[in-house]
């Protein structure tokens, strides 16, 4: 009886994560790099790399890869004023975009892995959801 | 020997043909500034649109969905505005008086609105009386369709003939190969309506059924700059190529000019577009940039206030963050001039009741060129 429970209680587990079904990371990335074309590569261009004083690059980024959670918060909520990529200051707005908590997940991922850029992090909507705006107020 | 050379000359010139090449005359920068600037109000992150109610005071529209009163360098937010769809380069746009301002009060806005529909935004033109510090009356007198969620080329300006007509701009809403070729969908276009929102009998599509009637020209990508030419009463617009290829055109009833069956520009991933820069029954721009200054905003100056500017055209360039002044002789582009170089992503610009050029600065607010 006891194993028929745990059994039940095992499938209903995998088949909700079936049903409530993430993305896997390939497929967020995907996902992320339509969001790119669409939202981003205007300023960051399609290289990732930006222009020099005026869109920070994404690509080999340190303040990107190194600081996740405020690179969330500056797509969810917008950015403006003094940030220093790669040795370089920069003094722009970036609007917030309207994206949802999974379509900044996606695209996060995207650029956490286009470019050469590499990391283990995988980034999930429920993630985004717990950033506050204060990291970038 | 001579034949090595002719092959060598013959591959320069082919060579130099195929790639992009720079467009004439070359940008420069002004060997005498004799003038600077001056911030007459901050804190306004994207000032997209600007108009004067008089020398000392304007309305200026922030893109996150804010429109300020600017009185003497303070600002007073208006209420009362339509709800607005914030996504990607949506939000509120444009803002204009009615030529008829002072007796009625009346402003026009663009935005990015869902309203009815599917899920996502198009570009909307209200109507709207200015009571104090609030709008009343707010009537919507076009709703691009269909919505959607893709996150690019709203436009949008507004400008007027003098003529009783408001000419404003849709891009092609991230769908050019649907919107800007098809009169009987939005996007892409430049549209021509009477004071009162009502369609104009002499457009150019009135007749056809299928057509949307608001519809003045076609072919178009992202107009972000619209002016109107202070002889001629022409309807001066700028848009943003893709990379490369961004285009000033006059537009005239019934043109299709192009996009994207013909232009100078390539996709921002390097692949090209189409191979034609031209087709007889498409219209050539008056100008074009390669490389892309991504421009924003557009006026004349006609005042005496600037040495040397008269009918000059002024450019806003979001990408190279300076002012572009172009001097036009004939019908051709003679002299390009940096203004103002570095000074940020200049969103907007505008000649005041005062003759002065206003720029709209994103990160900075608004600022005013000041002769010395």
């Amino acid at each position: 009886m006891k194993s028929i429970v745990l059994i039940y209680l095992l499938s209903l587990g995998a088949f909700s994560s079936f049903l409530f079904q993430n993305k896997t990371k390939k497929e967020s990335i995907k996902a992320g790099s339509e969001i790119y074309q669409d939202f981003c590569l205007q300023c960051h261009l399609s290289s990732g790399i930006g222009v020099s004083g005026v869109f920070p690059p994404l690509k080999a980024s340190d303040y990107l890869l190194e600081n996740t959670n405020l690179s969330i918060a500056g797509i969810k909520y917008g950015l403006k004023g003094k940030i220093i990529v790669n040795s370089e200051e920069y003094n722009g707005v970036m609007v917030r975009q309207g994206l949802d908590d999974e379509e900044v997940a996606d695209v996060m991922n995207y650029i956490l892995n286009e470019w050469g850029n590499q990391t283990t992090a995988f980034i999930t909507p429920n993630q985004v959801s717990k950033i506050p705006k204060s990291l970038v107020e | 020997m001579k034949q090595i050379k002719i092959y060598f000359l013959a591959f320069v010139l082919l060579s130099s043909l195929s790639c992009a090449q720079e467009n004439t005359p070359a940008i420069e920068t002004p060997e005498t500034v004799d003038y600077t600037h001056t911030t007459i109000v901050e804190g306004i992150d994207i000032p997209w649109g600007m108009d004067f109610i008089n020398e000392n005071e304007l309305l200026v529209t922030e893109l996150s969905g804010k429109l300020y009163r600017v009185t003497k360098g303070v600002k007073t937010v208006i209420t009362g505005l339509p709800e607005i769809y914030l996504r990607g380069q949506g939000g509120l746009l444009d803002v204009a008086l009615h030529p008829d301002f002072k007796n009625n009060n009346l402003i026009y806005l663009t935005l990015s609105a869902t309203l009815d529909g599917d899920p996502g935004g198009n570009t909307a033109l209200y109507k709207a009386k200015l009571v104090g510090n609030t709008l009343k009356n707010l009537n919507l007198l076009y709703k691009a369709t269909p919505n959607t969620k893709k996150g690019q080329h709203f436009g949008s300006r507004i400008a007027f003939d003098g003529k009783g007509h408001l000419y404003f701009s849709v891009g092609d809403r991230g769908n050019r190969d649907e919107n800007p070729q098809d009169i009987s969908r939005d996007g892409g276009k430049i549209y021509r309506l009477n004071l009162d929102g009502s369609i104009p009998e002499d457009n150019p599509f009135v007749s056809s059924s299928k057509a949307k009637q608001a519809i003045f020209s076609y072919g178009h990508r992202n107009p972000q700059g619209m002016t109107v030419h202070p002889t001629t009463s022409a309807i001066w617009v700028n848009e943003h190529g893709p990379q490369g290829g961004d285009e000033i055109n006059k537009v005239e009833s019934g043109k299709n000019f192009g996009w994207p069956i013909i232009t100078y520009g390539i996709n921002y991933s390097g692949t090209t577009i189409t191979d034609k820069t031209s087709d007889p029954t498409m219209e050539q721009p008056f100008y074009y940039w390669v490389p892309s200054i991504a421009p924003s905003g557009m006026a004349f100056s006609t005042s005496d206030v600037y040495k040397g500017w008269k009918n000059n055209l002024f450019v806003g360039s979001l990408k190279f963050e300076y002012l572009e002044r172009l001097v036009i002789k004939g019908n051709k582009v003679v002299k390009r001039e940096k203004i103002l170089d570095k000074i940020g992503r200049v969103r907007n610009v505008k000649q005041g009741p005062d003759g002065y050029l206003y720029l709209g600065v994103e990160g900075k607010g608004i600022i005013k060129i000041m002769p010395l």
